[in-house]
C-alpha cells in the first residue's frame, strides 16, 4: 500500500437553504484499499459522494482525486474517477455496447480495445449487444461497473453497490470489488447502510451520521476494541450478581452473559465465580457485528 | 466535440424521434395536397368552361385599362405595372397561376405551418433532450466524465440545431416530392410579388418587386428555419430547467397555442408584440399580409425572436453549469 492518497476529502461542508447538511467531512483513500462509507439512510452518504464526483458543488472544503482538485481541475480529476451514483442508470434504448461506446466517446484517452476488456472483466460478453431495457438488475449493475472502469480510474466510487441484488449477486459483487482492489490496485469507496456488507468487503470504514464522520478506523481495530466475552454458567443469577460487581454485564438471549473482553482481569473474574460455587461451563470471546458497534458509536440511532 | 454531438445524434436516432417526425410530415403532406387539389378543381368549376388563358388575357386588358387612366397615383401605377409584367409572364410561359406546381404547394405549406405545426414538431424533438437525462438518471453518468458541463450542453444544443435543420429539410423534400406527384414538379421560375409593407390601414407598394419562385421559397425556408431554431432554443431552455418532459411540452404547447390565438385579438394591445409567440409568422412579411399589431415589421419580429432566443440560451447554459444534481 503506497502512501500517496488516491482520494482526499478535506473539511467538506454543504449548506442547503441555510441548513448545514454535511458538517465538515474529511477522509483519505489510499491505493488498493476498499473504504467503507457507513451510515443510515439520510446520514449524508449520497450527498457527500455526489460532491466527490462533481454533481453537487460543496459549500466549502476541498476534494482531490489523484492529486487533482475537483473544483479547479475538473476534467483532470474526473479522468481518475469511475463511479456509479445510486442505481446504474444507463440508456435503456441503447444496447450495452452502445452505452459503453457512448461513454468512451466522451474521453479521447480511452482506446477502442478497452471496451472489449471491460466487457470481459465484468463477464457480460454474451448479452452486450442486447438492449439495456432487457437486462436484469444484476446485469445493469455489471454494465454500470464496466462503464465506471472504462477510463482505467484510480478511484472507483460505488454508492450502495449491492442494493437490489440477490444473495448470489451480492457475494459476486463483493468478490469482484476485492479482486479489483487487489489486482488493479484500485481504491474503492463503497457506501452502504448494510453493516454486514461493509464488514465483509472493506479494509477501513468511516461511520457517518447526521452529516458528520463520527469515526474512521480499520475494520479490525474497531472490532477488536469491542470484543466481548460470552459466559455460560450455572446458576445464572448468581453468576450475574458476581460479575456485575466487576464489570458491565448484559444478558444474552440463550441463557448467557456478555461482558467486555479485558484480558488481564478475566482470570480474576473466573476465580471469583468458581469460589462462589458457580459452575462455569463455557467462556468464549466474540467479535461483535458492526451492528452493535454502530449502535454504540451513534448512541442508539436507528440504522434504517 | 464532434464525438459528443455524434453521441447525442445517436441517442436521438435510437429514440426514433426523427423518424416519427418524418412520418408525421409524410402523412400530412398528402392530406394537404388533396385539399389543395380539391380547391383548384373547385375554382376551375366556377370559371366554367372558359380557358384560363382567356381569363388571364382579360385580366391583363383590365390592368392595362386602369394604367391608361390619368387619375391614379404614381405609387399605384408602379404596382400595377409590376402586376402587369407578372401576368404577362404567366401568359407567355404558359403557366396557369391557379394550377400551381409542387414548388407553389411547398410555399403555401410552409407559410401555413410556420407558426404552429413546425414549432410543434421541433418541440417534440427538443422537449426531452435534457430533461430525459435528468428524469432517467443518466445525467449522473454524463456529468461525471472528464468533460466540462458547458461542452456537454453545447453538444446537445448542436444536436438540436441539426435536428431542426433536418425537420425543415424533410418538410421541403417531402412536400416537394409528394405534392409533385399531383401538381407536377415545375414552376421554380414563376414570378412572385414581394416587398409589400403595411402602414396603418394602407398597403405600401413602394418596394414591391418580382422575384422568381425559387428565390422566394429559399427566403421563406430561411425564415422558417430561423423560427424553428428560436422555438427550439426556448424549448431547450425549459428542458434544462425542468425535469419533467411533460411539463416542458405543456408550457411550450400552451404558449404556442396562446400565440396563435393572441395574433387574432391583440391588435389594440400594443405591448403584446414583444411576446415571442405573436412574432412567429415571419413569412407573412414576405407575402405582404397585415401584421397583427401595428408597428411590427420583419426586422422587428426577427429582433424580438433573437432577444428571446439569446435569453433562453444564456439561462440554459448558466443554470446547467451551476446546478446541483440530486
Amino acid at each position: 500500500m503506497s502512501n500517496i492518497p488516491a482520494l482526499e476529502v478535506e473539511n467538506l461542508t454543504k449548506k442547503i437553504k441555510r441548513k448545514l447538511i454535511i458538517k465538515g467531512v474529511s477522509f483519505t483513500l489510499y491505493p488498493g484499499e476498499v473504504f467503507g462509507f457507513l451510515g443510515p439512510n439520510g446520514a449524508g452518504k449520497t450527498t457527500t459522494i455526489r460532491m466527490i464526483v462533481g454533481l453537487i458543488s460543496p459549500t466549502s472544503g476541498t476534494i482531490k482525486i489523484g492529486g487533482k482538485n475537483v473544483r479547479t481541475e475538473f476534467t483532470e480529476a474526473m479522468r481518475h474517477l469511475g463511479c456509479i451514483v445510486e442505481n446504474p442508470e444507463l440508456y435503456p434504448y441503447l444496447t450495452g455496447w452502445e452505452n459503453l461506446e457512448h461513454f468512451a466517446n466522451m474521453d479521447s484517452s480511452i482506446p477502442k480495445s478497452r471496451l472489449q476488456e471491460v466487457v470481459a472483466l465484468v463477464g457480460l460478453s454474451n448479452r452486450i449487444h442486447d438492449r439495456v431495457s432487457t437486462y436484469s438488475l444484476g446485469m445493469r449493475q455489471r454494465l454500470g461497473i464496466a462503464q465506471a472502469l472504462l477510463g482505467k480510474p484510480k478511484v472507483l466510487i460505488l454508492d450502495e453497490p449491492t442494493n437490489g441484488l440477490d444473495p448470489a449477486g451480492i457475494r459476486e459483487m463483493r468478490e469482484f470489488i476485492r479482486t479489483l482492489a487487489r489486482e488493479e490496485n484500485l481504491s474503492v469507496l463503497v457506501s452502504s447502510h448494510l453493516l454486514s456488507e461493509i464488514q465483509l468487503m472493506c479494509d477501513r470504514v468511516a461511520i457517518i451520521s447526521k452529516g458528520a464522520v463520527i469515526r474512521t478506523d480499520s475494520v479490525q481495530n474497531l472490532l477488536a476494541e469491542q470484543e466481548r466475552v460470552i459466559w455460560k454458567a450455572e446458576p445464572l443469577s448468581l453468576a450475574k450478581e458476581i460479575l456485575e460487581r466487576e464489570t458491565e454485564v448484559q444478558e444474552g438471549l440463550d441463557g448467557t452473559l456478555i461482558t467486555l473482553y479485558d484480558e488481564p482481569l478475566l482470570p480474576e473474574w473466573n476465580e471469583k465465580l468458581v469460589q462462589a460455587g458457580v459452575k462455569v461451563k463455557e467462556m468464549r470471546t466474540q467479535l461483535p457485528s458492526l451492528e452493535d458497534l454502530f449502535l454504540e458509536v451513534t448512541g442508539g440511532e436507528s440504522i434504517d | 466535440m464532434i464525438n459528443l454531438v455524434r453521441n447525442e445524434m445517436l441517442k436521438l436516432l435510437r429514440k426514433k424521434r426523427l423518424y416519427v417526425i418524418a412520418l408525421i410530415i409524410a402523412f400530412l403532406v398528402p392530406l394537404f395536397t388533396y385539399a389543395q387539389f380539391k380547391e383548384i378543381q373547385d375554382q376551375r368549376e366556377k370559371m366554367g368552361t372558359q380557358d384560363w388563358r382567356t381569363v388571364l388575357q382579360q385580366e391583363i386588358t383590365d390592368t392595362q385599362n386602369r394604367l391608361s387612366s390619368s387619375r391614379i397615383q404614381d405609387e399605384w401605377r408602379k404596382y400595377l405595372k409590376i402586376r402587369l409584367s407578372q401576368q404577362q409572364y404567366y401568359l407567355e410561359n404558359d403557366i396557369d397561376p391557379r394550377a400551381p406546381g409542387a414548388p407553389t404547394f411547398m410555399r403555401i405549406f410552409v407559410e401555413n405551418s410556420i407558426d404552429l405545426l413546425l414549432p410543434l414538431l421541433v418541440m417534440v424533438i427538443v422537449a426531452d433532450l435534457v430533461s430525459s437525462e435528468a428524469s432517467g438518471g443518466t445525467i449522473k453518468l454524463l456529468l461525471t466524465r472528464p468533460v466540462k458541463r458547458w461542452r456537454i450542453l453545447l453538444s446537445k444544443y448542436l444536436a438540436m440545431l441539426l435536428s431542426v435543420s433536418f425537420i425543415v429539410l424533410s418538410v421541403a423534400v417531402l412536400s416537394y416530392g409528394i405534392s409533385g406527384l399531383v401538381f407536377g414538379y415545375g414552376g421554380w421560375n414563376m414570378p412572385l410579388l414581394t416587398g409589400f409593407a403595411v402602414s396603418g390601414d394602407e398597403l405600401l407598394t413602394d418596394n414591391v418587386h418580382i422575384v422568381p419562385q425559387w428565390q422566394y421559397i429559399l427566403m421563406e425556408f430561411g425564415l422558417v428555419w430561423y423560427v424553428c431554431v428560436i422555438v427550439g432554443t426556448l424549448t431547450f431552455m425549459l428542458s434544462v430547467l425542468l425535469r419533467s418532459t411533460a411539463a416542458v411540452m405543456g408550457i411550450m404547447l400552451a404558449s404556442l397555442i396562446a400565440g396563435a390565438i393572441l395574433v387574432n385579438m391583440v391588435s389594440s394591445w400594443e405591448s403584446a408584440k414583444y411576446f415571442f409567440m405573436v412574432n412567429l409568422n415571419l413569412t407573412n412579411y414576405v407575402s405582404g399580409m397585415a401584421t397583427p399589431i401595428e408597428g411590427m415589421s420583419l426586422g422587428f419580429s426577427m429582433a424580438v425572436l433573437a432577444v428571446w432566443g439569446l435569453a433562453g440560451f444564456i439561462i440554459a447554459f448558466v443554470t446547467f453549469s451551476k446546478r446541483d444534481i440530486y
